[in-house]
């Protein structure tokens, strides 16, 4: 069967690729664009490690069909930081000890970047909720979720100057 | 598997017309699943979200129009939707998690046709109507109607939803509706319950539906609880009443979610409070 032709923005770059009708955007991403950072935990929406933005919205690129991306602007956990500078919320992470294995962390990173984007200075129960499709299996959430709250501390403080 | 991504209506019941193997799709967060568990693909996979009538959420004269494949973050994102109807689009947030409900529509909700499908029995007790498209044309039917199993609709093949038409509430109205599940978030429901209630002046029940999820094959209604509100203010006894009717009317299982003697006693105390949540806001004036 021909593959489909997808045109699409990643990141900032114009991207191009050919994928399989029925191939998850994960998995384009990953094994077209060699880009790695999204991850596989469950494929069925459950865990969040897929997690990326589409046209500005947080989705689970494993429940999405590759084709779909064509005429999107989706943004990986790659495309998060400025350069050689860290997000702010990648530095924080690193900072509080928020991975262990690391399996979870671009999932909670664009996650949080969705959560940061659109509320600037959540409380801990909007960090919680706004995480609940993210699953972690080593650190016990805490640390992520303080990392997520001192980050958006720091952006404020960029802000404000 | 193919994809297509049409962009009206009509290539939508050209294109089903032309693959019995066909399979219309909104998030794909049930369908997408359902193929990883094994189930086999559709041959051609028809995207509805390129289609401006299935994704626009728009009030026209007294009557809300919700695209069957708009995700449900655009209708909690909706302030003005949301004071009309805030137990329906409290339900489509209660789907799954953000990434969810980006994708998550009410019509792979409905269609999916899963028992437990959290916006199905707020939709009922709106009295909401499904636009329902197909080779002979459109027709709009109660969303009560297009369930009849687990899996399974009333909807004929190449039939698809279009949108949904919900009535702006009348003054003095609200509706309301509650789960339960083991946990804080992402999980399905071992009971729903929706409740919809009207208000006299006098602060009387002057109108009632009440509906369950997760506990009989398809939604279900309970009209005995309807019987037992309308007519009268609604006191401890008349609540006594509601959650005997929807404890009588579920029809539930047994899993791993719950016990037969559980979901039954847990949809009487939801119908209960259900209805109790939404006269509060009845009372406060409801949706207009
Ligand atoms: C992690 C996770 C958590 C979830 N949590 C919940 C939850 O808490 N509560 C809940 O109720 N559900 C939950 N779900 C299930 C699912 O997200 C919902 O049922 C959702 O509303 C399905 O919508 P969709 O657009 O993704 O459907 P799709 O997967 O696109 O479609 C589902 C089915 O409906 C059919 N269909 C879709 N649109 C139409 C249409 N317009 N006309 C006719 N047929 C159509 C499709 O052919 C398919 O058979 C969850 C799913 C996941 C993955
Ligand atoms: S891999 Fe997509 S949600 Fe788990
Ligand atoms: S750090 Fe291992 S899963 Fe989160």
């Amino acid at each position: 069967m021909s593959r489909i032709h997808v045109s699409c923005n990643i990141n900032g770059d114009d991207a191009e690729f050919l994928c399989d009708a029925g191939e998850s955007l994960l998995d384009a991403l990953r094994d077209e664009m060699r880009l790695m950072g999204a991850k596989e935990g469950c494929g069925t929406g459950d865990c969040g490690a897929c997690s990326i933005l589409m046209d500005g919205r947080l989705q689970c690129s494993c429940l999405m069909f590759a084709p779909e991306a064509d005429g999107a602007t989706i943004v990986t956990v790659e495309g998060i930081a400025a350069g050689d500078n860290l997000h702010p919320l990648q530095q924080c992470f690193l900072e509080g000890a928020a991975l262990q294995c690391g399996i979870c962390t671009p999932g909670f990173l664009v996650a949080a970047k969705a959560l940061l984007d659109r509320n600037p200075d959540p409380t801990e129960t909007e960090v919680r909720y706004a995480l609940a499709g993210n699953l972690c299996r080593c650190t016990g959430y805490d640390k992520i979720i303080r990392s997520v709250l001192d980050a958006a501390d720091r952006m404020k403080e960029e802000v404000a100057g | 598997m193919r994809y297509a991504a049409p962009t009206s209506v009509a290539e939508v019941v050209a294109l089903l017309g032309t693959d019995p193997e066909a399979r219309v799709f909104a998030g794909a967060t049930d369908l997408v699943p359902q193929m990883r568990a094994g189930r086999p693909e559709p041959g051609l996979a028809v995207d509805l979200k390129k289609i401006d009538r299935l994704m626009d959420v728009s009030l026209e004269v007294g009557t809300w129009r919700i695209g069957a494949a708009a995700p449900t973050g655009d209708l909690t994102a909706n302030a003005a939707l949301a004071a009309d109807l805030p137990g329906l689009v409290y339900a489509g947030g209660l789907i799954g998690s953000d990434q969810i409900q980006n994708r998550a529509s009410l019509g792979g909700n409905l269609c999916n046709a899963s028992p437990a499908a959290d916006s199905v029995p707020s939709l009922v007790v709106n009295d909401a109507r499904a636009v329902v498209a197909g080779p002979d044309g459109e027709r709009t039917v109660a969303v009560l109607d297009i369930p009849t199993g687990p899996g399974r609709t009333s909807l004929a093949p190449g039939e698809f939803i279009v949108c949904f038409e919900v009535d702006r509430p009348p003054a003095r109205t609200s509706d309301a509706y509650l789960r339960l599940i083991p946990r804080t978030e992402m999980d399905i429901a071992v009971v729903g319950a929706a409740a919809r209630i009207t208000l006299d002046g006098d602060g009387n029940c002057a109108g009632a539906a009440i509906a369950l999820g997760a506990v009989a094959p398809t939604v279900v209604v309970v009209p005995a609880a309807t019987e037992a509100l309308v007519g009268g203010p609604i006191t401890d006894g008349v609540l006594a009443a509601v959650a005997a009717a929807a404890s009588e009317t579920a029809n539930p299982i047994d899993d791993k979610r719950g016990t037969v003697t559980y979901r039954r006693q847990v949809a009487g105390v939801l119908a209960k409070r259900a209805v109790t949540e939404a006269a509060g806001r009845a009372g406060n004036g409801g949706g207009q």
